[in-house]
């Protein structure tokens, strides 16, 4: 099983979220992550799916959304010419005794507290998977009281936009004749 | 400026520049509002049936028998619930058709309020796409979208459920003259390099077929494709979705390739080297055992939806587009293939001595009684290519696709994706709206026809002379079939007691009567031929014929399910053999070998 990143731009229509989510429930897909929000583009929203699958199914998941009427665009986006980035946030257990550590750790993966309590510190911190992980691991040792993480969202790299798209009308039925 | 009227009225003109000239339907609660002014439409035929899954088979039947997009309308809550058997089957078979529900008052949406059921919701996975409209202004653009997409592309359901207070407020009405879908773009052109790849592939094959599905009736591409055939003498095999798109008749139709298919169709796919698929889709029902079909064969995929080709057999050369244009060019890129191409001769020849070694066939009954096969052979002598035969699902579809000959697009309709039982009266009902002037015949089972015998009332109030034939063997037959071959004979619960020795429950000519249709019994072979010339000759009333048949009758060929098709057997522990070294070591016996068979 190899992971992908898709980026998916969709119409802001009701229901869209549920097309996509429905559809991959359907169809056996496993989503990893998935991350909705506005684009440059008026009413037109991206979200960003990871994927765990083989070769071929993935060409799978990419022709059955492109179904979807809802569904713009898709690009493939590989880490290689992709920022990729997860938002964490994670309330550490940290008293007088272990502030300090904890605050290194905080400093060593550029990472910020927004809350500190006499017994817990709150911290933010973006990253690629990896590097979160990495945090958690150091983290992990002082207790970890609750973490909220957000999907993965991407940026392909250079000056192009996957938003880039023609709006093509066709003429309204007349005559439902085939 | 704009006139004003309600959503209701705007929804009933929206339907008339669509071009709609019948809806199927009931009304209730919620939809109300909309029946008010369909009353006065003067371009529109409300059919009032008896219960909404016949509304929505019916607007499948008239699609099919059309061409153009059926119609169905009901309430919310039971009346859309209803419906989702006929959505769930269009959406597998690709049939055209546009479903208008009503829904409960925007403010009460996500109440549960009385009759509510989140339709758009539960339909999702089933429909091509789907609308749930509270603004009565959106109206009329949500229908001409409905209708562009239930049509165009790969044809599909297309849900349009409407808030009664859209129904019920004052909008202006504007048609639109152009859909703007930004994200639907299907392709019909397609790729010429593609086109020529696979020409190149057909040029070089040895052993090539034309795996032919419902995708080339749905593009109207029969003729293109028996020029194709006969240009390049590849022989054809048309799946249950494709009965008709190439003439039965014809020398180069091997016939139904799949689980019940003819020996000479699965044998060619088998045994091809290129599979050139046209608007098929690689069901299982088609390939058996995924990894053992058609182990030696290229494929060139040709189809409207990009997500058939590779799904579930890896294409070659992969042609995305309409059928007709695809072939269309296919004639065309052939002219340029070298003149020393390979012949394919000795293949089909091969082939046709197959077909002519292991015709379809059946045995008559020791005790005298009916074979059902050789009344549905019967009745398709007698009623002809030209008119129109409907099934539901069981062994008498396999044997109405089988035993009567289909010689043009358009007269065979059934439930293939979906196998569903009951489809044929509904569906019958709906194709004879659509096509008045053809005989439309329903072959169902007494299975089958019990579970929606009640749009009878609707033919015979609303003059809707179909003919029933009901292939009576008072069992669930199929599934008995399976019970005698996989479950040493323990027949659970498939005994429907409508015929036999005992009690007939329900009497069918009865219960043909009783429905203002004219019952028939036939259980002779002597009646036979009298009996159906009867039906043939009534056409101001519907026509039920109860043929009671051999009850222990199976459908041959068949392939298990989850085995290879080269395990495809004739009868109960009998294979066919097959001459494979004529064909593989020396060709230039074959002629020979071939001539010996057919002679």
């Amino acid at each position: 099983m190899s992971q992908h990143t898709l980026s998916v731009l969709v119409e802001d229509v009701p229901g869209a979220l549920a097309r996509v989510s429905s559809l991959f429930m359907r169809r056996g897909f496993n989503i990893d992550s998935l991350a909705v929000g506005p684009t440059e583009v008026p009413l037109v929203s991206r979200m960003t799916i990871v994927v765990s699958v083989e070769g071929l199914p993935l060409e799978q998941v990419t022709k059955q959304l492109n179904k979807l009427i809802n569904v713009l665009k898709i690009v493939e986006l590989d880490s290689g010419s992709a920022v990729e980035r997860e938002l964490l946030l994670v309330k550490v257990r940290a008293d007088a005794q272990t502030r300090g550590q904890v605050l290194e750790t905080v400093q060593l993966f550029r990472a910020k507290v927004v809350d500190v309590a006499t017994d817990a510190i709150t911290i933010e911190a973006t990253g690629d998977a990896g590097k979160l992980a990495a945090m958690m691991r150091v983290l992990e040792p002082f207790g970890i009281r609750e973490i909220a993480q957000s999907g993965r969202v991407a940026i392909g790299r250079g000056a192009r936009s996957i938003s880039d798209r023609t709006l093509r009308p066709v003429p309204a039925a007349t005559s439902h004749a085939g | 400026m704009s006139e004003q009227m309600t959503g209701a009225q705007s929804l009933v003109k929206a339907l008339e520049h669509a071009g709609v000239d019948t809806v199927f339907g009931i009304p209730g609660g919620c939809i109300l509002p909309a029946y008010d002014p369909l009353l006065d439409s003067e371009q529109i035929r409300h059919i009032l049936v008896r219960h909404e899954q016949g509304a929505g088979h019916a607007a499948q039947g008239y699609a099919q028998a059309t061409g153009r997009v059926g119609v169905c309308m009901a309430t919310s809550g039971p009346g859309a619930t209803n419906l989702v058997t006929p959505l769930a089957d269009a959406n597998m078979d690709s049939v055209p058709i546009v479903a208008i529900t009503g829904q409960v008052s925007s403010a009460a949406i996500g109440t549960d309020a009385f009759q509510e059921a989140d339709i758009r919701g539960i339909t999702m996975p089933i429909c091509k796409h789907s609308y749930l409209v509270t603004n009565p202004d959106d109206i009329p653009r949500v229908i001409a979208e409905a209708f562009h997409l239930s049509l165009t592309g790969r044809p599909g359901p297309v849900l349009v459920d409407i808030a009664k207070d859209a129904l019920q407020a004052t909008t202006t009405f504007e048609y639109p003259t152009e859909v703007s879908l930004p994200g639907y773009h299907p392709t019909t052109r397609p790729h010429g390099k593609q086109v020529r790849e696979a020409a190149r592939l057909i040029a070089q094959a040895e052993r090539p077929v034309l795996y032919v599905g419902g995708g080339v009736i749905k593009a109207h591409a029969s003729a293109e494709l028996k020029v194709l055939a006969e240009l390049t003498q590849i022989p054809v095999v048309t799946t249950l979705m494709a009965r008709g798109a190439f003439p039965d008749s014809h020398p180069l139709h091997l016939g139904m390739p799949g689980m019940h298919g003819t020996v000479a169709a699965v044998g060619a796919l088998q045994r091809s080297d290129l599979i050139v698929s046209l608007g098929a889709r690689f069901d299982d029902r088609v390939t058996g055992k995924l990894d053992s079909f058609a182990p030696g064969a290229k494929i060139v995929h040709a189809d409207i939806d990009p997500a058939e080709i590779s799904k579930n057999r890896v294409a070659d050369v992969p042609i995305v587009g309409d059928c007709r244009e695809v072939i269309a060019d296919l004639v065309v890129a052939l002219q340029d293939e070298p003149a020393d191409a390979v012949d394919h001769a000795p293949w089909t020849a091969h082939m046709k001595g197959v077909a002519a070694r292991y015709p379809l066939g059946f045995e008559e009954p020791a005790d005298g009684g009916l074979a059902p096969q050789h009344v549905i052979r019967r009745l398709g002598e007698i009623a002809g290519p030209e008119a129109i035969y409907v099934a539901g699902v069981g062994q008498h579809q396999m044997w109405a696709a089988h035993f009567v000959t289909y010689e043009r697009p358009g007269s065979w309709i059934n439930s293939g994706g979906l196998g569903t039982m009951g489809y044929a009266v509904p569906a019958a009902m709906g194709a004879k709206v659509g096509d008045p002037s053809r005989t439309v015949w329903a072959i169902d089972g007494d299975g089958c026809f019990q579970m929606t015998n009640q749009e009878l009332a609707t033919c015979a109030l609303e003059g809707i002379p179909i003919k029933v034939a009901v292939i009576n063997n008072s069992s669930l037959g199929m599934v008995r079939q399976w019970q005698t071959l996989f479950y040493e004979g323990r027949y659970s619960n498939t005994d429907l007691h409508t015929a036999g020795q005992t009690r007939h429950i329900p009497d069918f000519v009865k219960l043909a009567d009783a429905y203002g249709c004219v019952g028939l019994r036939c259980e002779k072979y002597e009646d036979l031929d009298s009996v159906i010339e009867q039906a043939m000759a009534i056409d101001d009333a519907p026509v039920v014929i109860d043929f009671v048949v051999e009850r222990d009758a199976m459908v041959w060929p068949m392939v298990a399910a989850g085995m290879s098709n080269d395990d495809i057997k004739i009868a109960r522990d009998m294979a066919p053999t097959w001459d494979e070294d004529d064909l593989e070591n020396d060709p230039s016996q074959l002629a020979e070998t071939t001539e010996g068979v057919l002679s």
